[in-house]
C-alpha cells in the first residue's frame, strides 16, 4: 500500500492536502470547510468507493478504500468518509443502489440491536452511531425471522439523539420505531453483524495508524524546533526515546491494520484467519492509540493540550474511535474465547497461518 | 520520514507452508524419539550435537547460503518459517543457532575463499558451533570502548584480555570477535577495532563459566592470554570493524526469537483455562494473542524486506525493541491471568514450572542483543534526531 502507485489514495490526498488541512480546519470556527470538503470527495467517487458502478460507486478495490481510510487518518478527516464508504459497502452485499450524500451505518456496536416486524418495518436503537446527525441515510443491518437483512433507510424517519465523541464528532443515539425501509434485502451468506463489527473495526484500525503516523511526525517535527535548556528537546535522551516508543507504536498499528486490510481484501470469507487479523488489530490500534497519544502529548507540552494546536485532532480522534464497532475490550473477550474453544495446541497454527 | 516505517503485509509463499510442515513433522518425529520435552523451556543449556546434525542433513542450516559453500540458496521467508518452528516447539537450537543467524553471514562477507570453503559447509551440516565476541567487562553497550589486543606479530596477532557474556563459548569451535588492533582517533571514536575468527579450544584461550539466575550456564568469560590468531583470520577491514559489526545486527534483531523466547507460558495459560474462559480470562488471552499475531506481522515483514536486499535497521530495532519488553512482560501477565485458574490435581502443574522458569528468564530479555535503551537511541537516529 505505497502511496506513490496508488490513484484513489493519491486523489483523496490531494484533496486532504487542499480543502482539509488540519491547521486551517482548526482555526476555522464556523465549520465552513465541511461543505466544500464533501464535495469534492463526492465529485471524486470517494465517498462510494467500495460501491460498483452498476449499483452508483465507483468500484474501488477493497484494497484502495481501505488505503484511503489510513491517509484520511493521517489528515484526521472529519467528515463522514469512512461511514459512508461502510454504508455503501454494506448495502452493495444485498446489491442495493447507494443513493447521493452521507450515509452511516447502523447498529455501531456489537451490542445493539435492529430487528425487522412482522410488516417489514425496522426496530430498535444503535448508540454511538458515528455522523448520524449528518446523515442522509443509513445502511442498517437488521435481524428477522428469515435471518440477517440489509436495508436503505431515510435518516428522516428515525429519532436521533446528538452526542459527541471524545474528538468532537458527531456520535449519536438512532432509534428506529417501526420504521419503513426505502429499500430491504435478504444478506448473502456471511455478511452477520459480527462481520460488519469487523469491518468496521478494520476501518477504525486504519484511521488509527493514520492518525498516529501524523503524531509520530509532527511530535519529531516539534522537538527538532522546541528549544529549552539551551538545546532542542530533540537532544534530551529521555525525549529521544519517548518518540522512538511513538515510532514503535505508530508502527506496530500501521502493520496490523495493513495487514487486517490486506486479509480482508484477499480473503472469501470471514474465517477464523480473518477473524484473528481483524480483532488484533483493533486491539493493537486502540492500544497503541492510548500509548502514542499520550507520548506525543508528552513531547508537546502545554502547548499540545490546547484548543489552537492540531494535535488533539488527532489524539482525541485516535482515542474516540477506539469505541466504535466493539472497543478493545470487546475484541480481545471474543478473540480469547476463539483461542481458548480452539484449544491451547492450536493457537500457534493460528497465528502462523497469517 | 513516517514513510520510512512502512511494515508492508508480507505473506509467506506456498513453498513456505510446505516447508513448515516438514519441520512440524520431523519436530514431532524428535519429540517422540525423547530428543527434547516441548514442554521444558530449557533449550538454553541443552547442547544437542546429535539433534544440530540431523537439522543440517534436513538442508536447514544456511539455507540463505550459496550452494558452493554448502547452503541451499532458499529465502529468508523460508530461513524465517524454519526458525519460528523451532523456537515454538522448544527445540535446542544452542549449538547451530548463533552460526546459522550471524557468524555464516560474516564469513560470506568478509572472509577470504579458503576459509568459507573449509567453514561454512560445515555449518550447514550441522558440525560447528560459533560464539560472539563483542562485550567485554567495561565494554558492554558502548562496544567502542573495547580493549582487548590484537597486536600484530611473525604471521598473525597475538591476542591478550578479556571477553565476557560469550553465550556458548564453553562449546563452540569458533568466535568471532572484534579485538583492539590501534586506538581509537580524536575524530572517530569507533576507529581501531578488527574483527577476527578465532578457534576455540587451544591453548591461550581460557572459557570460565557464569552461572546464570535462571541456574543454567550459557554465558561465560573468555581470557585470552599471548593467544595466536594467523593473519588470514582478520575478516575484513583492519581498525574498521565498527561499520561491519553495526551491519550485522539487522539479522540478529528482527527474527522470531526476538519475541518467542517465553511463548511457551502463553500456550499453558490458555491449556489451563480450557474451553470456556471466564471473561477476565478471555479479555487477557485476547490481548495476548493480538500483539503477539502483531509482532509477527511486523517480523515477518522485515524477512521481506532483507529478502528484497534492503537493510531496515530501524524497522529491525523497532521489532526488538516491542518484541523483547513484550517477551519479557508475558509471564507476568500470564501469571497475573492464571491467578483464578482453578486448581485441579494437574491442570496447573506444567504452567507453575513453566512460569517459574519463564520469570527467572524474563530480565535478560531487554539486555541480550543490545539493550533496549541503545535500541531506542538507534530508532531516534533514524527519526532524525540525532
Ligand atoms: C543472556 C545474555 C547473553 C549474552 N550473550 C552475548 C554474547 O554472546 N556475546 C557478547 O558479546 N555479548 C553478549 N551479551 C552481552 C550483551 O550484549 C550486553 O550485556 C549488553 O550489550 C549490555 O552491556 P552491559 O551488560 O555491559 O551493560 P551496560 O552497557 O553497562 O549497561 C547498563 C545499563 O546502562 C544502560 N546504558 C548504557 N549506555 C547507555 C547509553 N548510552 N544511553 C542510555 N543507556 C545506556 C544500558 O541500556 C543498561 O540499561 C549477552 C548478554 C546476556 C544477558
Amino acid at each position: 500500500m505505497a502511496e506513490s502507485d496508488n490513484i484513489v489514495v493519491e486523489t483523496a490526498e490531494k484533496i486532504f492536502a487542499d480543502l482539509a488541512d488540519p491547521q486551517t480546519i482548526n482555526n476555522d470556527k464556523k465549520n465552513s470547510w465541511q461543505a466544500p470538503l464533501w464535495q469534492a470527495l463526492s465529485e471524486a467517487g470517494l465517498p462510494l468507493a467500495w460501491v460498483p458502478d452498476d449499483l452508483g460507486g465507483s468500484g474501488a478495490s477493497l484494497a484502495d478504500g481501505f488505503a484511503l481510510l489510513n491517509a484520511a487518518g493521517r489528515f484526521a478527516v472529519a467528515v463522514p468518509l469512512a461511514e459512508t464508504m461502510l454504508a455503501g459497502w454494506l448495502l452493495a452485499q444485498a446489491k442495493i443502489a447507494s443513493p447521493d450524500g452521507e450515509m452511516t451505518v447502523l447498529p455501531a456496536s456489537p451490542k445493539d440491536r435492529i430487528t425487522i416486524d412482522a410488516d417489514g418495518s425496522l426496530s430498535g436503537r444503535a448508540r454511538g452511531v458515528p455522523f448520524a446527525k449528518a446523515a442522509k441515510h443509513f445502511a442498517v443491518l437488521a435481524h428477522g425471522k428469515d435471518g440477517v437483512s440489509i436495508a436503505l433507510v431515510d435518516a428522516g424517519k428515525a429519532r436521533i439523539e446528538s452526542g459527541l465523541n471524545l474528538g468532537y464528532d458527531h456520535s449519536d443515539t438512532v432509534t428506529l420505531d417501526k420504521v419503513q425501509p426505502v429499500t430491504i434485502k435478504v444478506a448473502p451468506d456471511g455478511v452477520d453483524q459480527t462481520n460488519l463489527m469487523l469491518m468496521g473495526g478494520v476501518a477504525r484500525s486504519l484511521q488509527i495508524a493514520g492518525a498516529l503516523e501524523s503524531m509520530l511526525d509532527i511530535s519529531v517535527r516539534y522537538s527538532n524546533e522546541r528549544v529549552a535548556f539551551e538545546k532542542k528537546i530533540s537532544k534530551f535522551q529521555a525525549v529521544q526515546h519517548n518518540l522512538a516508543r511513538l515510532a514503535g507504536e505508530s508502527a506496530a498499528a500501521l502493520a496490523a491494520a495493513t495487514s487486517a486490510a490486506d486479509a480482508i481484501a484477499n480473503a472469501t470469507s470471514f474465517n477464523d484467519e480473518v477473524y484473528l487479523e481483524a480483532a488484533s488489530a483493533k486491539i493493537r490500534c486502540a492500544e497503541a492509540a492510548e500509548k502514542g497519544g499520550g507520548i506525543a502529548h508528552q513531547v508537546h507540552g502545554a502547548i499540545g493540550f490546547t484548543i489552537e494546536h492540531i494535535l488533539h485532532r488527532y489524539s482525541l480522534r485516535a482515542l474516540a474511535w477506539r469505541d466504535d464497532f466493539g472497543s478493545e475490550s470487546h475484541w480481545a473477550v471474543e478473540l480469547g474465547k476463539l483461542v481458548a474453544s480452539r484449544g491451547a495446541d492450536e493457537l500457534w497454527p493460528l497465528v502462523a497461518s497469517r | 520520514m513516517t514513510a520510512a516505517l512502512r511494515f508492508d503485509p508480507i505473506r509467506l509463499p506456498e513453498k513456505c507452508e510446505q516447508l513448515r510442515k516438514e519441520v512440524r513433522a520431523f519436530l514431532a518425529e524428535e519429540i517422540a524419539a525423547g530428543t527434547f520435552d516441548p514442554h521444558k523451556p530449557n533449550r538454553e543449556d541443552t547442547d544437542a550435537p546429535e539433534f544440530s546434525r540431523r537439522v543440517g542433513a534436513k538442508g536447514w542450516l544456511g539455507m540463505t547460503w550459496p550452494k558452493k559453500y554448502g547452503g541451499q540458496e532458499r529465502s529468508f521467508l523460508e530461513r524465517y518459517v524454519v526458525t519460528e518452528e523451532m523456537r515454538v516447539a522448544n527445540a535446542p537450537t544452542r549449538r547451530f543457532f548463533v552460526a546459522d543467524r550471524q557468524s555464516g553471514p560474516v564469513l560470506i562477507k568478509y572472509a577470504p575463499e579458503h576459509i568459507k570453503m573449509d567453514i561454512l559447509p560445515r555449518i550447514c551440516r550441522g558440525e560447528i558451533c560459533f560464539a560472539i565476541g563483542m562485550s567485554e567487562p567495561n565494554s558492554g553497550s558502548d562496544l567502542f570502548a573495547a580493549k582487548t589486543r590484537a597486536t600484530k606479530t611473525d604471521g598473525g596477532y597475538l591476542i591478550n584480555g578479556t571477553k565476557i557474556w560469550t553465550s556458548s563459548a564453553h562449546i563452540a569451535d569458533y568466535m568471532i570477535a572484534i579485538f583492539r588492533t590501534s586506538p581509537p582517533t580524536k575524530e572517530n571514536r569507533r576507529h581501531g577495532l578488527t574483527q577476527f575468527l578465532v578457534k576455540m579450544k587451544q591453548p591461550g584461550i581460557k572459557v570460565n563459566p557464569i552461572g546464570q539466575i535462571t541456574g543454567q550456564y550459557e554465558f561465560n568469560e573468555v581470557v585470552f592470554t599471548d593467544f595466536f590468531v594467523p593473519e588470514d583470520h582478520v575478516l575484513g577491514e583492519v581498525d574498521g570493524a565498527w561499520k561491519q559489526a553495526t551491519s550485522e545486527l539487522a539479522y540478529e534483531r528482527s527474527g522470531p526469537e526476538r519475541f518467542l523466547e517465553t511463548y511457551y507460558v502463553l500456550t499453558e495459560l490458555v491449556r489451563a483455562v480450557g474451553p470456556n474462559p471466564d471473561t477476565r480470562s478471555a479479555e487477557g488471552i485476547g490481548r495476548l494473542v493480538a500483539q503477539l499475531h502483531t509482532m509477527r506481522r511486523m517480523s515477518v515483514s522485515v524477512a521481506g524486506m532483507l529478502q528484497a536486499g534492503k537493510e531496515p535497521v530501524v524497522e529491525a530495532s523497532i521489532v526488538k525493541d516491542i518484541g523483547t519488553v513484550w517477551e519479557q512482560q508475558l509471564p507476568h501477565r500470564v501469571r497475573d491471568l492464571a491467578a483464578f485458574v482453578e486448581e485441579t490435581a494437574t491442570n496447573r502443574e506444567t504452567l507453575e514450572r513453566q512460569l517459574d522458569f519463564a520469570i527467572k528468564t524474563a530480565p535478560k530479555l531487554t539486555i541480550q542483543g543490545g539493550t533496549t535503551e541503545v535500541l531506542r537511541g538507534i530508532i531516534a537516529r533514524g527519526l532524525g534526531l540525532r
